[in-house]
């Protein structure tokens, strides 16, 4: 049986605060494939951002096991296991483009020569060829985190985790960037973790989508997408669609009843 | 309808105004005999510049390019040095930063003749005032600089398993760069102040601190302006020369982008 890129037994994860203790996460249990493309959705405080910065090795859960590649997260941060892409694209005003892609690549060592060649590839794939001499601020919200996005992918790691990437931006940019994120998907074959608080967008993006609720942040449930791995936008209409977010939907009420 | 003013407008604007004063000044002092004592009019402040063009030339490259100049590169490398040394152990900031604090709050002024005490009658002991004076502005701005970064900012450096030094020199640098140029702001027209005040107490026979005291005692108030006017022009200059810096080495700042 193959071993899962990320898996979480038992996760426990308490913040000790002036108010007393905040018990963010609780025996959260999941296991991610390589290749997956997980959505965690939720409302705000159900621990699903603080889940995904356990994954990264941000965060130190204060009990359970939790592996990325078979290594602890902390290890897999140190061996730089994991592209991140955070709400806000966060690009370097001083840097170009290009220059913002090229960081991680200076701060890992990789060699001057071979530059060129990631900057170009990302580029491509995130279709920002010919933006590379321009400052973030020089360009739209929409196109600043398709760079972001970029600078995580730079350095080829197998997995890549978003944090409300598309959080802050409108729904029409975020169509498009998310239909993109399917194909970009589809083309380097990573293992996604995605934070969201849309419905939709984590219907339309997921092979799993994993509800939570907070309060203590726990899983509710974890649907397995029935959707085909080719979907057009136009799939959010079909019927199958429907159903699976209905059934997210459902699983966010219990999660806030209970 | 507003416009903004065309380049020529900004500059003749103020040259009008400025003019306007001067012969109001040379108009006042004749009219109402003024003694020159008190107040000589611009035409023989004039005079007392231009036939005293080599004891001013004499007394600005001591006063300036001596004393403080060499004492404003001294103060802030200093501060430098210290703010990343600060920067880099909390227990020096705890412990540290207060007794800085402490040493801010020094009449500085009244150092200057042990400073003459320790390093002698010339420039070395006013470059010493100087940076004294000019250390803890930079401190505190450059400090302000390093914290400046957002939390963000700093876990996108931890994903990539950044060292302190790499965090240091790519990101929290560059972003503090804007403080430290606010601070350098401060710094030229106090090196300035603390340069001709420091001759008070102490100088070889040159030097506009120097002239100003002995010139004022004979009342040659003409020469008094006149080194006065010099100065007023350098402030103007060095204020000018480090905006200039701050536009070209800090243009992708908001406040600049303009």
């Amino acid at each position: 049986m193959k071993k899962p890129v990320i898996d979480a037994k038992g996760v426990d994860l308490t913040f000790q605060t002036n108010d007393g203790p905040v018990h963010a996460l609780k025996n959260v249990n999941l296991e991610i494939n390589k290749g997956d493309f997980v959505s965690f959705i939720g409302p705000s405080g159900c621990g699903k951002t603080t889940f995904l910065r356990c994954i990264a090795g941000l965060e130190t859960p204060t009990g359970g096991t939790l592996t990325v590649n078979g290594l602890t997260p902390e290890e897999a941060r140190k061996s730089r296991a994991y592209g991140y892409v955070f709400q806000a694209a966060g690009l370097y005003p001083w840097r170009t483009i290009r220059g913002n892609i090229q960081l991680p690549l200076e701060i890992m060592g990789f060699p001057k020569s071979e530059w060129k060649g990631h900057i170009d590839r990302v580029l491509d794939l995130v279709d920002l060829r010919g933006f590379g001499k321009k400052f973030p601020w020089q360009l739209s919200g929409g196109m600043q985190q398709r760079a972001s996005i970029a600078r995580a992918l730079a350095f080829d790691a197998d997995i890549l985790l978003m944090d409300e990437p598309f959080g802050a931006l409108d729904e029409i940019v975020r169509d498009k960037l998310n239909e993109e994120l399917l194909k970009l998907w589809a083309a380097t074959q990573k293992t996604i973790g995605f934070v969201t608080h849309s419905i939709p967008e984590a219907v339309y993006l997921s092979t799993k989508i994993v509800v939570m609720s907070p309060r203590p942040g726990r899983i509710t449930d974890v649907i397995e997408s029935t959707l085909p791995p080719d979907r057009p936008l136009d799939i959010r209409d079909s019927e199958e669609f429907i159903k699976i977010a209905h059934r997210v939907r459902e699983g966010l009420r219990a999660g806030h009843d209970a | 309808m507003t416009r903004s003013d065309t380049r020529a407008e900004q500059v003749l604007w103020p040259l009008g105004f400025g003019l306007l004063v001067l012969v109001l000044w040379e108009v006042g002092v004749r009219l109402f005999g003024v003694s020159p004592a008190i107040l000589p009019p611009p035409s023989a402040i004039l005079a007392a510049i231009l036939s005293s063009g080599p004891t001013l030339w004499e007394d600005w490259v001591q006063t300036v390019v001596k004393g403080a100049l060499n004492g404003l590169w001294m103060g802030t490398l200093a501060a430098l040095i210290l703010a990343v040394i600060i920067d880099r152990f909390v227990f020096l900031k705890r412990g540290l930063l207060p007794v800085a604090n402490f040493f801010a709050a020094l009449p500085i002024v009244g150092l200057a003749p042990i400073m003459v005490m320790w390093f002698g009658f010339d420039w070395q002991s006013k470059a010493a005032v100087v940076a004294v004076m000019v250390f803890f502005p930079m401190l505190v701005n450059i400090l302000g600089g390093l914290a400046a970064v957002d939390m963000m900012q700093r876990d996108l450096m931890r994903t990539y398993a950044a060292s302190h030094t790499q965090t240091l020199l790519k990101l929290r640098g560059p972003a503090a760069l804007p403080f430290l140029f606010n601070g350098l702001k401060i710094a030229t027209s106090l090196a300035l102040i603390g340069a001709i005040v420091a001759e008070y107490f102490g100088s070889p026979i040159r030097g506009m601190g120097f002239r100003i005291s002995t010139e004022m005692g004979r009342l040659a108030t003409d020469m008094v302006w006149a080194e006065i006017v010099v100065s007023a022009v350098t402030g103007t200059a060095l204020y000018g020369i480090v905006s200039a810096i701050e536009k070209r080495v800090t243009f992708w700042h908001p406040s600049q982008r303009g």
